[in-house]
């Protein structure tokens, strides 16, 4: 929409809605339909501020300047998931671990402080809150920070499912060392910290109710520690967490955000053989997926193995692999190398709806 | 992918890139002796999604085309029998249908429309779990929006034969697919040198059906798997019936492809199911491959218990620019059409081949279809 639209007056038809448009699930599923829409209505609402990263870069989290040496990285995250409690953690991990790790991908690997916000739906165990908060508090004390401010509400059973909540993080940067998303450069390699799609595929299992045996778990857990101890081994020019839209989708924003291509190697990209295996049932690739506690990186050419090293050096990192570089050709695209051919890895698009055979 | 864990012998066997390689050397060499243009044509979207999943085609013989025909079930089932679907979600009724079917456009609307609207609309994996919907909630009617081919047909068909609950029905789509391949093959502007048959339908009917079909239609045909190594060697068969000039049959696929098939299957899936003639989408009238069930299953055949009545409405004029039923016919690729990956999207789809993961337009957005790479 323009410019000159006020909040409240009627969006039309020209402007890419209809009159009864209306959100959709697609809307909230990381692909193009989620970043039009954020687009339309927040960036072109909210004016430029005077940040380094701003909401126009939909990057993880915005980098403001405070004064001359320094600049405070703030990041925001709302999470819902069903169910609560699964294989691998529950929506108390998840939340303090998305926005430490988003905190983390600007460079700001030590979380000052988080606020948590619950949303509650009357009726709910006050044992099952405990025991998410208690959840939260592990995975605050894991990545070296506490909540330090919050707020409760409750809402009638039928206006929301169990509980919501948002956890908003602050964290500061030495200025100019942030790391953005866009900073790819030709010749980069690219390094996955760890095994793919584990979140997605054991929670749509385990949703979807099947059971492919023990192995499956969610990898939900704060990066902050890997992403520090990459940084201080090399140079490091540009991060995303692959959550969700999984890795097809952050290495393409990666290579538009950047103008250059990027080439994978299908046989570098670490998966599980059980995600491996569930994704070949279930229909899904684990390229396009959620991850909770991975990190994809572009570090110069010339630090990749002793960045490697370092990741694979740390519990968190030690099936870290290079997956790919930073190439000229095919520009804003992904190809991968799938060991018999070539292809795109494009991103997917909306909800992932296994199929029928 | 790099797999932690230890893969079965039988995954490494199939995925080997250098057994892929020395095919396509193979491959290469057929073509040289064949000297002209060869059309291949297969009729299932799990070859398709191999082909492009693996990026195949960056690696075939340049005068090589290997085109999908009508062998995605969902992108092949018509209009009014989702209109069906969605209108007895709209009468109160459960619904439970195939993933791939959920957000395929009917007339009006797709049954992810109708779930939008209220109507109860579940997406089940198999037929049985429709069934233990029905036995869960004995006050609901649970109709099963039953689509695929004999793969899928079979086991619908098993849980029919298993004495389900009385809420339960099906509402059949299931489609057959040798009529329709002997549809495609007569089509004048259909040019098929050989065709690559389906693995998994055959698992079921057996390779021996296609006998008669290669010397009617004086066209070979080879049966073939899912895996890079079973569609590169499938491919490497059918360019030397077609290099010797031989409209020959050959069973690419034995580990799972007998000549007789399933028999237990075919005998449950022909007491249930019979055929009739019926539209497949934007394709043809083609006669004797729509699946419905036999009087003998009427109690159970939704189409008796309720009275449906679909919506009438317009078309969407955007539909009639779809070129779905070209593309089914293996006449056209995706990327032909005007409204691929711009006004058809998986998200907003226009045609039902960009909705399932077995439809060429969707498989073709998703990994990039012929790249140029």
């Amino acid at each position: 929409m323009s410019d000159t639209d006020e909040v409240g007056e009627e969006v039309t038809a020209e402007d890419g809605y209809t009159d009864d448009a209306v959100i959709t699930h697609a809307h909230g599923a990381g692909g193009g339909q989620m970043t039009e829409l954020i687009e339309s209505l927040a960036v072109s609402r909210f004016a430029e501020s005077e940040a380094d990263v701003g909401l126009a870069a939909l990057d993880d989290g915005s980098v403001q300047p405070i004064d001359d040496d320094h600049s405070v990285v703030v990041t925001t995250d709302s999470h819902v998931v069903t169910p609560l409690f699964f294989r691998g953690g529950d929506i108390g991990r998840l939340a303090v671990s998305g926005t430490v790790n988003d905190l983390a991908m600007m460079g700001a690997t030590e979380p000052l402080a988080l606020t948590s916000s619950l949303i509650i739906e009357a009726g709910t165990p006050q044992s099952t809150v405990e025991r998410v908060t208690e959840s939260m508090r592990e995975a605050c004390e894991e990545a070296g920070t506490t909540v330090t401010t919050g707020d409760t509400k409750v809402m009638g059973s039928d206006e929301i499912d169990t509980l919501a909540i948002n956890t908003t993080g602050v964290g500061i940067v030495p200025r100019g060392e942030h790391v953005p998303d866009a900073g790819l450069s030709v010749g980069d390699k690219l390094i996955v910290s760890g095994t793919i799609g584990d979140h997605g595929i054991s929670l749509l299992s385990e949703r979807e109710g099947f059971d492919f045996g023990g192995d499956l778990e969610s990898d939900v857990q704060p990066v902050n520690d890997l992403v520090r101890a990459a940084m201080d081994a090399g140079e490091v020019t540009a991060m995303k967490d692959p959550t969700r839209g999984g890795l097809a989708t952050v290495l393409n924003e990666m290579a538009s955000k950047a103008d250059v291509g990027i080439d994978v190697e299908d046989a570098s990209v670490p998966v599980s053989g059980a995600v491996s295996s569930a994704g070949e049932v279930l229909g899904i690739e684990p390229f396009d997926v959620a991850c909770e506690g991975v990190v994809v990186m572009g570090v110069t050419g010339e630090d990749a193995e002793d960045v490697l090293d370092a990741l694979r050096d740390n519990s968190k990192g030690e099936d870290a692999a290079i997956v790919g570089e930073v190439v000229e050709d095919h520009t804003g695209q992904v190809v991968l190398d799938t060991g018999f051919g070539r292809r795109y890895l494009s991103p997917p698009e909306g909800e992932q709806l296994p199929r029928i055979c | 992918m790099a797999t932690n864990a230890d893969a079965g012998e039988g995954e490494l066997k199939f995925r080997d890139p250098e057994k892929a390689e020395r095919l396509t050397d193979e491959l290469d060499a057929l073509m040289d002796e064949i000297g002209e243009p060869v059309n291949v044509m297969h009729v299932c979207g799990s070859h398709e999604q191999a082909i492009a999943k693996f990026g195949l085609r960056s690696i075939l013989p340049d005068d090589l085309t290997v085109r999908m025909g009508p062998g995605c079930p969902v992108c092949v089932t018509n209009m009014p029998e989702v209109d069906e679907a969605v209108a007895l979600a709209e009468d109160g009724h459960v619904v439970a249908t195939y993933g791939d079917m959920f957000r395929v456009p009917g007339t009006k609307k797709s049954l992810a429309d109708a779930k939008d609207e209220g109507a109860d609309v579940r997406v089940v994996y198999s037929a049985s779990e429709a069934a233990e919907i029905a036995e869960d909630e004995p006050d609901r009617e649970v109709i099963f929006f039953a689509t695929g081919f004999e793969t899928t047909a079979a086991p619908t068909a098993a849980v029919l034969t298993s004495d389900p609950p009385e809420n339960f029905s099906v509402l059949s789509a299931h489609k057959y697919v040798p009529p329709a391949m002997e549809v495609v093959a007569e089509m004048p502007d259909t040019d098929v040198d050989g065709f690559l048959a389906a693995g998994h339908a055959a698992t079921i009917t057996g390779y021996g059906l296609f006998e008669d079909f290669v010397s009617e239609y004086d066209t070979p045909a080879v049966v073939g798997g899912f895996e890079p190594i079973d569609i590169l060697y499938g491919l490497a068969r059918l360019l030397e019936f077609i290099r010797d000039g031989e409209a020959g049959l050959e069973n690419a696929y034995p580990r799972c492809v007998s000549e007789e098939g399933n028999v237990p299957a075919k005998e449950t899936m022909w007491e249930v199911f019979e055929t009739t003639s019926g539209e497949w989408r934007g394709i043809a009238e083609i006669p004797q491959a729509n699946l419905v069930l036999s009087t003998e299953y009427a109690e159970y055949d939704a189409r008796e218990r309720f009275d449906i009545e679909p919506e009438e409405g317009a078309i969407d004029p955007l539909t009639e620019q779809c070129i779905t039923g070209d593309i089914m016919a293996g006449k056209a690729d995706p990327t032909e059409c005007e409204l691929f990956g711009e006004e058809c999207t998986p998200q907003d789809p226009v045609g039902a081949s960009m909705v399932s993961s077995e439809g060429t337009c969707k498989i073709w957005l998703e990994y990039g279809g012929q790249p140029d790479l």
